[in-house]
């Protein structure tokens, strides 16, 4: 396979993952918002537009914060490069460019995707509309993952996506839970005290998590427990033990393929033993916020690894 | 020429009964619901978009991508017809490839005096370089597209050569692919030549071009300028199709006397180079150091024999106009016999007498640039307003041997689908043909072009022609 596709495969499964994360969070939010007066709502809001990466361009063009201008700015804003339309325009572009590499039911289900989202965000997103085109982004993210599955070939094309999906999946979690907690630290002690369990609803809400958190703990909603399942419950399929065991998986076979293994294979091996001894007291021991920075250090260190193992540029 | 003017119907007789070719089709379209076929009409624009079949519009927004629009009545030429036209074709790209040969030979043709020498001298895809050499297996036309007019049952012309990147061909597949997809009774009612081992036929006869150091099986690959181009679809579609590889210059660099294409495992070697890229692209050191899509030293590999590149460099000489105007001759020469497909009449301005005679005949006659294609820069005398005409003489006079002249022929018409029924229009054809050392291979039917403004002459995708099936009859 060329290196340029290969390329091309891994970017757009990582631009399909960052849409469909996007529109979690704008989803966790949205419900969020609606159970608030009008000043925290705006206080969500620009959480939202905060933990999705987006506050500089966000305030560079708006003053304030409401739910019409975030989420259209989040959605369909020209000027925001990491908007949803944006991302589902680059998911599109990969996938011309890995045209002979991909299955024509999988070319497809991107293309449909991807001509009913630009159909829905021809025009502003209203309060009526809003959840229809988040669901519409989580179940293009769904068809096409099910397309892939049922006919793509499991060969080096088929792992090159499904790291870029692990790869940018861990980094969405860890990202998610880093400038929550930040936010969050002052008004509750890692032992449980439940002063806004709210806030910790959405962050379970922004990775789907909430019903599995629920299902696992008995209702028990407290920070150490949700911090262990984001971070090292291996059953979580967001969470960063996970993405993390399902990236090696990848690689491993990326090696298998190529009858080598890479730079790429020695940091995941690392990054794995790392992980694998953690507990949730050691992750508080040495401070959330720098284990998260770390991790996502070494997850951009892989990324970097596997397009220079599998020469993505010239 | 006016609509009045006599123009032949492909498919109804002067009387208004139905031509024998289209017999079967048009029982079955008696018997089918208008409003089964206006649904049809209407899903064959949603399976292109799905499907992505677009292309992407010069000079338009670059994320605008448009549909050629698909007339889903067939174009229908029966087998003797198609048998006729084949042995024409043929005999033409015969000529031209030895036309080739000889160009960049002895020149001999020039030294028997039956084309001038500054014909190819001032022709800009005219190649040096190329002077001396020999394409593995002497082919330089790999692949050609022959765009022929008809105006009446037994009169065709040839109206262009394209023998540099003729384009097109994905439309022939997927126009078939969509009416089989939609009327699959109607090919059983009707035996159609199938056109789809067109790829595999495309890839047999490249790898019979393979330079003589390839190892095994040869090693075929697509280039394309990227995915702004606009036949781009075609270019990821053909290598599909073929299992070849689609690449860009960027994947492609020279390494120990070979063209590499970079993979996941390093750089392999390619040994058949189907570019869909002009001359001036492939190699920055040859010809344009200005370009970022070339591969620096790709030409000194081919002159080694290290790799083949399908067209030739320097065949973009035959798609010039003026070459065009003696083929005649050329075809005479190479093969000893009277060119079976006639030319259309063809005033080249260069000479001062045929000047005269265009200015005079401006308002009645089709003029082109030389190096023009795709229907841009010409005039279509007729059908321009006074103006038009005025600006273009005064064009046509500042650099004369720019451009050549020709009747504006009475193109025959097949019907469309309206809203109000079928309703006749100006098609052309272009046939696919392949050329490997020991044989030239002519695909059963073509890319039939239609205009879809009533009246209209101008069949070119990028002004709003549409496209057709072509079907030629089994016998």
């Amino acid at each position: 396979m060329l290196g340029r596709t290969a390329n091309g495969l891994f970017w757009m499964f990582r631009y399909l993952e960052r849409a469909e994360n996007t529109a979690r969070l704008l989803d966790a939010g949205l419900r969020m918002a609606l159970t608030r007066d009008l000043v925290s709502s705006e206080e969500e809001w620009r959480s939202v537009i905060q933990t999705a990466g987006q506050r500089r361009a966000y305030e560079a063009k708006h003053g304030t914060y409401t739910g019409v201008q975030t989420w259209n700015f989040i959605l369909r804003d020209k000027d925001n490069h990491s908007s949803v339309m944006q991302m589902f325009d680059q998911v599109r572009t990969n996938a011309r460019l890995s045209r002979n590499a991909i299955s024509s039911e999988l070319w497809e289900a991107i293309n449909e995707s991807w001509m009913q989202i630009k159909d829905m965000l021809a025009r502003p997103v209203t309060q009526s509309t809003v959840g229809q085109v988040v669901a519409m982004v989580r179940r293009g993210g769904t068809l096409v993952h099910g397309a892939m599955a049922g006919s793509m070939l499991r060969s080096e094309g088929y792992h090159f996506a499904r790291a870029g999906t692990f790869l940018e999946r861990g980094e969405s979690t860890a990202r998610i839970l880093d400038i929550k907690y930040y936010l969050l630290l002052p008004s509750f002690s890692y032992v449980g005290s439940t002063h806004d369990t709210g806030q910790w609803d959405t962050v379970l809400r922004s990775v789907s998590g909430d019903r599995g958190y629920r299902f696992l703990n008995a209702g028990q909603i407290d920070a150490r427990g949700i911090v262990e399942f984001l971070l090292l419950d291996n059953r979580f399929p967001r969470s960063l033990a996970f993405c993390h065991s399902a990236l090696r998986d990848n690689l491993r076979a990326l090696a298998k393929i190529h009858g080598a293994e890479g730079l790429s294979n020695e940091l995941m091996r690392d990054a794995d033993t790392r992980l694998a001894d953690m507990t949730v007291d050691e992750v508080f021991e040495m401070g959330l916020h720098r284990f998260l920075t770390d991790f996502m250090s070494s997850n951009a260190a892989i990324g970097s690894a596997i397009a220079e193992d599998y020469r993505f540029t010239a | 020429m006016t609509e009045a003017a006599a123009k032949f119907d492909e498919m109804h007789k002067p009387d208004g009964s139905i031509r024998p070719a289209y017999g079967e089709y048009c029982n079955w379209h008696e018997e089918q619901q208008s409003d089964f076929l206006r649904r049809k009409h209407f899903e064959a624009e949603g399976s292109f978009r799905r499907t992505g079949i677009t292309f992407n519009v010069y000079g338009e927004d670059e994320a605008e991508e448009r549909l050629i629009p698909f007339d889903m009545v067939p174009r229908i030429i029966d087998a003797g017809e198609w048998r006729r036209l084949t042995r024409g074709i043929e005999q033409r790209v015969r000529a031209l490839n030895a036309f080739m040969y000889d160009l960049y030979h002895r020149q001999e043709i020039i030294r028997a005096g039956r084309v001038p020498e500054r014909l190819f001298r001032n022709n800009d895809a005219w190649l040096p370089n190329m002077v001396g050499f020999t394409p593995p297996g002497g082919v330089y036309t790999h692949i050609v597209g022959i765009d022929l007019v008809r105006t009446g049952p037994d009169e065709w012309y040839v109206l262009e050569d394209n023998a540099r990147t003729p384009s097109g061909v994905s439309y022939m597949l997927e126009n078939r692919e969509t009416m089989m997809s939609m009327f699959p009774e109607l090919f059983t009612r009707v035996g159609v030549e199938p056109v789809s081992d067109y790829p595999r036929r495309l890839a047999k006869s490249l790898a019979a071009c393979a330079p003589s150091v390839t190892q095994g099986k040869p090693v075929v690959a697509v280039l394309t300028p990227g995915i702004f181009n606009s036949a781009y679809f075609e270019h990821a579609f053909l290598a599909d199709q073929m299992g070849a590889e689609l690449v860009e210059g960027t994947d492609l660099r020279v390494i120990d006397g070979r063209v590499g294409m970079r993979t996941t495992r390093g750089f392999k070697p390619v040994d058949v180079i189907y570019r869909r890229v002009d001359d001036d692209y492939l190699d920055p050191l040859t010809f344009n150091a200005d370009s970022v899509l070339g591969i620096p030293g790709i030409m000194d590999v081919y002159r080694a024999g290290g790799v083949t590149i399908a067209n030739a460099p320097g065949t973009g000489v035959c798609d010039d106009k003026a070459i065009y105007s003696f083929m005649p001759e050329i075809v005479e020469f190479y093969t000893g016999e009277k060119p079976l497909l006639p030319n259309v009449q063809t005033w080249r301005c260069s000479e001062a007498d045929s000047l005269a005679y265009v200015l005079d005949h401006l308002a009645d006659l089709v003029v082109k640039e030389v190096h023009g294609s795709g229907g841009y820069g010409m005039l279509i005398g007729p059908t321009s307003s006074r103006r038009e005409l005025a600006d273009f003489r005064k064009k046509l006079e500042a650099n004369p041997t720019n451009y050549i002249a020709q009747p504006t022929l009475a193109l025959s018409t097949c019907p469309i689908f309206t809203k109000k029924g079928l309703a006749p229009r100006h098609v052309d054809l272009r046939p696919f043909v392949l050329v490997s050392p020991d044989n030239i291979d002519i695909t059963a039917g073509g890319l039939t072009r239609v205009a879809m403004k009533k009246g209209s002459l101008v069949v070119n995708s990028s002004q709003g022609g549409g496209t057709k099936d072509t079907w030629v009859l089994k016998d």
